[in-house]
């Protein structure tokens, strides 16, 4: 099968601002990041589409003691993006030692920034931004 | 289905350790096969878990040299098992679905894993391998990060203020670092109070060292066997009585992480096929990798309602001599966490007690037992309820 919207295409979106996702022709729904199948249906009549890039902070932790390779201390969150989906990246301009139960259904925008690879990843990769409103 | 038993039980000390990956399997190995009164030519296949031998020792395909290690016969094959830290239960639950399909009458399962050799940066960086490599460990989460955006959404859920989740999350740290003390083959085995898990360093907000497990060393191995040939064997085999396993997700198709889905899937397997409900269980091991693991488990099981497990251990219920004995063997948090074994060391200690040869952290009148073993980003959960 015709894989809709592929990590390296989502990766050149957000290089270009663009947040893409995918919506499913059956039901409606948004599915992001993307995948094989709609998140909800499980359909794979789906056609590449642009989210709006707004959200609600759903939860969040911030990492003090980092991975080799990452420099802590940084914040970790999922938002739930207005179309449905939830997504997982960093909360960026916030102190991490502002962060607190307050930001539970903040609203946030999402962008993405870049973060150096690894010997185990394929190079420089871009990952999800959100911003408080 | 035939009816399955497990035979002898066996694991290491946990702890730091300098023996290879190999050494200490072998020694739990022979020990589980020793203690089932059978050789190891008698074993019809290894079932071997184990998860970051790459990193650990540059070891990859380490079965073959486990099964030369134990001495096996070249006609027993041997397989690699690796579900994150569910690792061994899965090895075993496959184990005794193939000795009750009549494939095999004995099998020895377990796992082993060096975690300690990689020190915390390495270590940190390849459990974040159990992440979603595109869409979650790219942010930099890690295991920690996991369960404490977990223990957040729970207070916010179910309004319990932080403060209040962080003293009772805490209280499951002192009680399972209470049953540690009692077991000699414990990482720590030592008590702690409230204090040492809130003057904690912090780990992941909110989750402080003490509400962490440990990396450890260890392994650990079970025999299992057709129910008629075990009665023959041993006086007192310990008998499978339901199984379940389930499968999610990476974190953000799970949304609700208060709600570890694929646990409620793989119990409800497991209560079915035992014909048991969760008043049924005397005791149970569980995957409390993080204080907020336990609770989430308990409210899976059917033990608590949602959002109220909390306080469990504050109220001293889940102690020993407490209306649910929960981790008597101190659990991941103070037996210690070697991934790979962690699994067959859970059923060693149900195994255990329920022959009743568990000593001073024995649990009165056990009968049955659930084991519960979590992997990756709650993506594995794998249920085993024994019963004597």
């Amino acid at each position: 099968m015709d894989y809709k919207l592929t990590y390296d295409q989502f990766q050149q979106g957000l290089e270009r601002g663009e947040l893409l996702g995918l919506k499913c022709n059956t039901c409606n729904s948004v599915t992001f990041p993307p995948m094989t199948r709609c998140r909800e249906c499980n359909g794979t009549d789906l056609k590449i589409t642009e989210i709006a890039g707004e959200g609600t902070m759903r939860t969040f932790t911030v990492i003090r003691v980092a991975p080799e390779g990452m420099t802590a201390p940084y914040i970790v969150a999922m938002a739930e993006i207005d179309e449905g989906a939830w997504v997982m990246g960093n909360l960026v301009d916030l102190n991490p030692d502002d962060a607190d139960m307050n930001l539970i259904g903040k609203r946030v925008t999402l962008g993405s920034h870049v973060v150096k690879g690894d010997t185990y990843s394929h190079g420089d990769f871009r990952v999800i931004t959100f911003s408080l409103i | 289905m035939r009816q399955v038993a497990i035979l002898g039980v066996a694991m290491t000390k946990f702890g730091v350790s300098e023996k290879t990956n190999l050494e200490m399997f072998a020694e739990a190995g022979l020990e589980a096969i020793a203690q089932s009164n059978l050789e190891p030519k008698d074993m019809e296949a290894l079932y071997f878990g184990n998860c970051l031998g790459d990193f650990e020792e540059g070891q990859m395909h380490m079965a073959p040299f486990a099964h030369a290690e134990l001495g096996l016969p070249v006609s027993v094959p041997a397989t690699r098992f690796e579900s994150a830290c569910a690792t061994a239960t899965v090895a075993i639950r496959h184990a005794a679905l193939l000795v009750g399909a009549g494939v095999y009458d004995m099998v020895l399962a377990g796992g082993t894993e060096r975690a300690c050799a990689m020190g915390t940066p390495l270590a940190t960086r390849t459990f974040a391998m159990g992440h979603h490599a595109q869409y979650e460990s790219t942010a930099g989460l890690t295991f920690p990060g996991v369960f404490a955006m977990a223990a957040h959404m729970y207070s916010e859920k179910y309004d319990v203020p932080l403060k209040e989740l962080k003293q009772n999350m805490a209280e499951v740290a002192v009680k399972n670092h209470y049953h540690g003390a009692m077991n000699p083959k414990a990482h720590f085995q030592k008590e702690i109070d409230v204090n040492t898990v809130l003057d904690g360093m912090m780990v992941a907000d909110p989750l402080q060292l003490f509400d962490c497990c440990p990396f450890s060393d260890g392994a650990a191995a079970v025999v299992v066997a057709e129910a008629g040939k075990a009665r023959e064997l041993v006086n007192k085999p310990v008998y499978i009585a339901g199984m379940g396993q389930a499968s999610g997700g990476p974190l953000y198709l799970q949304k609700d992480l208060s709600r570890v889905m694929a646990r409620e899937a793989s119990i409800a397997q497991a209560y079915k096929e035992a014909g048991v409900g969760p008043d049924d269980i005397d005791v149970v091991e569980l995957h409390d990798c993080f204080t907020i693991a336990e609770i989430l488990a308990l409210e899976s099981f059917g033990f608590y309602e949602f959002g109220k497990a909390y306080d469990a251990a504050t109220k001293r219920e889940t102690y020993l001599g407490g209306k649910l004995v929960v981790n008597p063997s101190g659990g991941l948090k103070a037996k210690g966490h070697p991934i790979g074994a962690t699994g067959a060391a859970q059923v060693t200690e149900i195994v255990e007690q329920l022959r009743e040869e568990s000593g001073p952290r024995q649990v009165e009148g056990a009968r049955v037992g659930l084991v519960d073993t979590l992997g990756g980003d709650f993506g594995t959960i794998c249920n085993i309820i024994l019963r004597s």
